[in-house]
């Protein structure tokens, strides 16, 4: 199974603003990238040998933020109400 | 979103986050009418929490809501306990069913978070607690040393309080902020990666070898997470099944594979193709673990503020237990019996506060992260998940195995099962290293 199908069926208030924010000049410099491996949404993926980061399937699990060697995440919870549902847990 | 609830200025107690930890905190105030205020930053409580699957018996629980178990959103509860060492074509597991575990008080219980937390939550508010979903805290309201409120992210977001408790989880900001916490290495947390499956309540009784509302509890140790430090697990639900991952942020760096992926392939391993067969995914979702044990809990208490749940850092992993919603009740209601205390004193200190660390020092919570304080280190060690899975299962298959050779004695056995896989120093080692954390 593609991580797509399984992101389907999580339930998300989609916020309109990013409630992670990524330094991707400062991910040149990281040479680990552990958020490729600990993101289990895979939000963070290798295009050209760069990193690229999407916050449209965060399950807000802090995972990015405690492996991100570089300090380069901005991370926070999206607004009140906003972001993942999950309908059992 | 739904407009905005007025919220009163000033609260006796406000609690950050209707988890079990905050939960049981806000139910323990409400009940002695301390006005209880409790932020929620999900659409309702529940709905941003997800766990392995297993709540074991939670004695404060049963004090603030007697035989809570006929009441509560209760999966199964759990009858049998089974450990698997597995490699990627033979497994051993060690399993445990005990008639006691299938009577009331029942020794743990499978359920879905979204619907416990919201159910436990209801009986906050029953008792008089007053819920704010739907609002992020960012932050606390100092008076020099002093915490007296927080800071919610609304219009007019300043909240006053005598006391703060803190329970907004693993990645706790707020204690962060307050100084009480300090930044952890990878090596402190691990990830969890589920798929909640749907099958018929009839084909898992059948599946399983179950009757009524049983259930069982499977972890697994070895080629489930590929040679990684953690584990895997599959729990009974009524309806479905939780069918998960858990992988040490640092040994998924080292090793450059993804918990994604992990998951994936551990789909493939023939038992778990035949445990889940014929199951649909209905939900998928992941989450930290605080795994640090107890060299990762922080200061617990200071001037009006104190620390609970999994922003404390409340676990028990020991490779054989993982619990933690009992600790988060535990300590919700150490914390709640301690401002009760102070708010019969009408004083908030650190001095006062205190008294819920000694409720703590007495209580499983603390002691079993001391009794257990050396499992972190002895997880670390990679031959677990590698060389003891593939030794337990070359073992049996010898000692099972007829093949027209002469039979050996055990000893023999493992001493060749044992060559170009370990040596007599390493054994000897981790012996008694697993001793030492486990044993005795």
């Amino acid at each position: 199974m593609v991580v797509e199908d399984k992101i389907s069926t999580i339930r998300f208030n989609a916020d309109i603003e990013p409630h992670i924010k990524v330094n991707t000049e400062t991910c040149e410099t990281c040479y680990e990238k552990p958020c490729l491996y600990v993101c289990p949404v895979q939000n963070y993926v290798l295009m050209d040998g760069k990193v690229v980061f999407s916050c449209a399937a965060c399950m807000e699990c802090g995972a990015c933020r405690i492996a991100c060697p570089k300090d380069a995440i901005e991370w926070n919870y999206p607004r009140g109400g906003y972001g993942v549902c999950f309908r059992y847990g | 979103m739904v407009a905005q609830v007025m919220i009163p200025e000033k609260f006796d107690v406000i609690v950050v986050g209707a988890g079990p930890a905050g939960i049981t905190a806000a139910l323990v105030l409400a009940q002695e009418g301390i006005k209880v205020a409790l932020f929620e930053r999900g659409e309702q409580p529940g709905v941003k929490n997800m766990f392995g699957g297993v709540m074991y018996y939670s004695d404060a629980l049963n004090q603030l809501l007697p035989d809570f178990w006929k009441e509560a959103p209760i999966e199964r509860y759990i009858t049998r306990h089974t450990i698997t060492f597995l490699t990627s074509t033979s497994s051993v597991s060690v399993s445990l069913k005990d008639e006691e575990f299938s009577q009331p008080p029942y020794n743990g219980f499978t359920l879905l978070r979204a619907k416990f937390d919201q159910w436990y939550a209801e009986k906050a508010q029953e008792a008089g607690a007053f819920l704010i979903p739907q609002t992020v805290v960012d932050d606390l309201v100092w008076d020099s040393n002093k915490v007296i409120g927080i800071k919610a992210r609304r219009s007019e977001g300043i909240v006053y309080a005598d006391a703060v408790i803190v329970a907004d989880g693993v990645n706790s900001l707020i204690a962060k902020k307050a100084g009480l916490r300090k930044k952890f290495p990878c090596t402190s947390f691990a990830v969890a990666a589920k798929e909640l499956l749907t099958l018929p309540a009839e084909v898992i009784e059948e599946r399983f070898g179950l009757s009524g509302d049983e259930g069982i509890a499977q972890t697994f140790v070895g080629a489930c997470t590929q040679g990684l430090e953690g584990g895997a697990f599959l729990f009974t639900n009524k309806n479905s099944l939780s069918l998960g991952i858990v992988a040490k942020l640092s040994s998924l760096q080292e090793s450059k594979i993804s918990i994604f992926d992990i998951l994936e392939n551990f789909k493939s391993n023939s038992i778990i193709e035949q445990a889940i067969s014929s199951a649909d995914l209905k939900e998928y979702s992941g989450h930290l673990i605080p795994e640090g044990g107890l060299n990762m809990v922080p200061k617990l208490c200071g001037n009006g503020i104190l620390l609970v749940g999994d922003a404390a850092g409340f676990l028990l992993s020991t490779g054989i237990n993982l619990e933690g919603m009992n600790f988060a009740i535990a300590s919700g209601f150490a914390a709640g019996q301690a401002l009760k205390i102070a708010c019969q004193k009408g004083d908030f200190s650190k001095k006062t506060l205190a008294v819920y660390k000694d409720l703590l020092n007495e209580s499983f919570v603390l002691q079993d992260l001391k009794t257990f304080r050396h499992t972190p280190s002895l997880l670390a060690n990679s031959r677990i998940y590698e060389t003891y899975p593939s030794l337990f299962c070359g073992v049996a298959k010898k000692i099972f195995q007829v093949n027209g050779h002469p039979k050996k004695k055990f000893m023999s056995l493992v001493k060749e099962e044992m060559k170009g896989k370990i040596s007599m120093w390493h054994l000897a080692k981790d012996l008694i290293q697993a001793g030492r954390s486990l044993l005795w």
